[in-house]
């Protein structure tokens, strides 16, 4: 086995399972932190696929700014003393049969398509690539990207803000 | 050798647990770590699509965009979740049903 499968399923274990544990647990907590795990398992494979910038943008982003966020939502909406911070589960069973088919039919599609694989893009240092085409080709969806940003924050300020105080 | 096909199936495989979290959870963090999950999934497909594709980079800039709607559509849900926990004193989902007729 080459090193690139070694570490191939390494990250898509640590990847997989913890998403899982992310799925099962019975304590938000337990997994809120599983998520991070799987954020780092993702920026690894992004790191085997040649993809450096979006693997630092993604520890950045995902784990510094969502995780973050994500952990607020659950410790406002709980007690603090309450240590039972479980999240109900409904339909169980319904939701693992739907699960599963959903896993057989995109692994079967994933296996018997004939992908147009091209040549391939070998892995090289693409940030510079990258600033290039969003001040470039794609600077039109680039700004619109940081508008939307803009009235998303403005959105979710004015939502949870209190209206006697306003 | 690694290929395209791996990846697809760790997208696959994340991409369901992430429909399974959304399906079963009924705590509103726990449906938008679901949510996470399956943006996630999609991106390693764009980035794995990139990799073995025609050798452009226009899946990894597809991915930058997938993560900043992902930053934004997780702060507006957030605020709406801590505006139902001040209304209604809960964060679950089937107790939120102010606009039900």
């Amino acid at each position: 086995m080459s090193a690139e499968a070694v570490v191939f399923y390494l990250f898509g274990a640590i990847t997989v399972l913890s998403a899982a544990v992310v799925v099962l647990a019975r304590s938000l907590i337990y997994s809120a932190f599983a998520l991070l795990f799987t954020f780092f398992g993702v920026a690894g494979l992004y790191v085997l696929l040649g993809a450096d910038f979006l693997a630092a943008t993604q520890l950045l982003i995902y784990v510094g700014g969502i995780l973050v966020l994500l952990l607020f939502g659950v410790m406002l909406t709980h007690k603090l003393y309450d240590l039972d911070l479980r999240s109900e589960v409904t339909q169980f069973g319904a939701g693992i049969i739907m699960a599963a088919g959903l896993f057989a039919i995109l692994t079967a599609t994933a296996l018997r398509t004939q992908w147009a694989t091209g040549p391939g893009r070998p892995p090289s240092v693409t940030t510079a690539e990258v600033g290039r085409l969003f001040m470039g080709q794609y600077l039109l969806p680039f700004e619109a990207a940081s508008i939307l940003l803009l009235v998303a924050l403005m959105g979710a300020a004015m939502i949870v803000r209190r209206k006697n105080t306003a | 050798m690694i290929g395209l096909s791996h990846y697809l199936i760790v997208s696959a495989a994340l991409f369901s647990l992430g429909m399974l979290g959304i399906l079963t959870r009924r705590n509103a963090v726990n449906v938008l770590m679901g949510v996470e999950l399956v943006l996630n999934s999609g991106n390693l497909n764009l980035v794995a699509f990139s990799r073995f594709g025609t050798g452009n980079l226009q899946g990894q800039l597809f991915a930058v965009f997938v993560i900043v709607i992902a930053a934004a559509e997780v702060a507006v849900a957030l605020a709406i979740v801590l505006t139902l926990y001040r209304l209604r004193r809960t964060s679950n989902l089937d107790e939120a049903d102010i606009l039900r007729g």
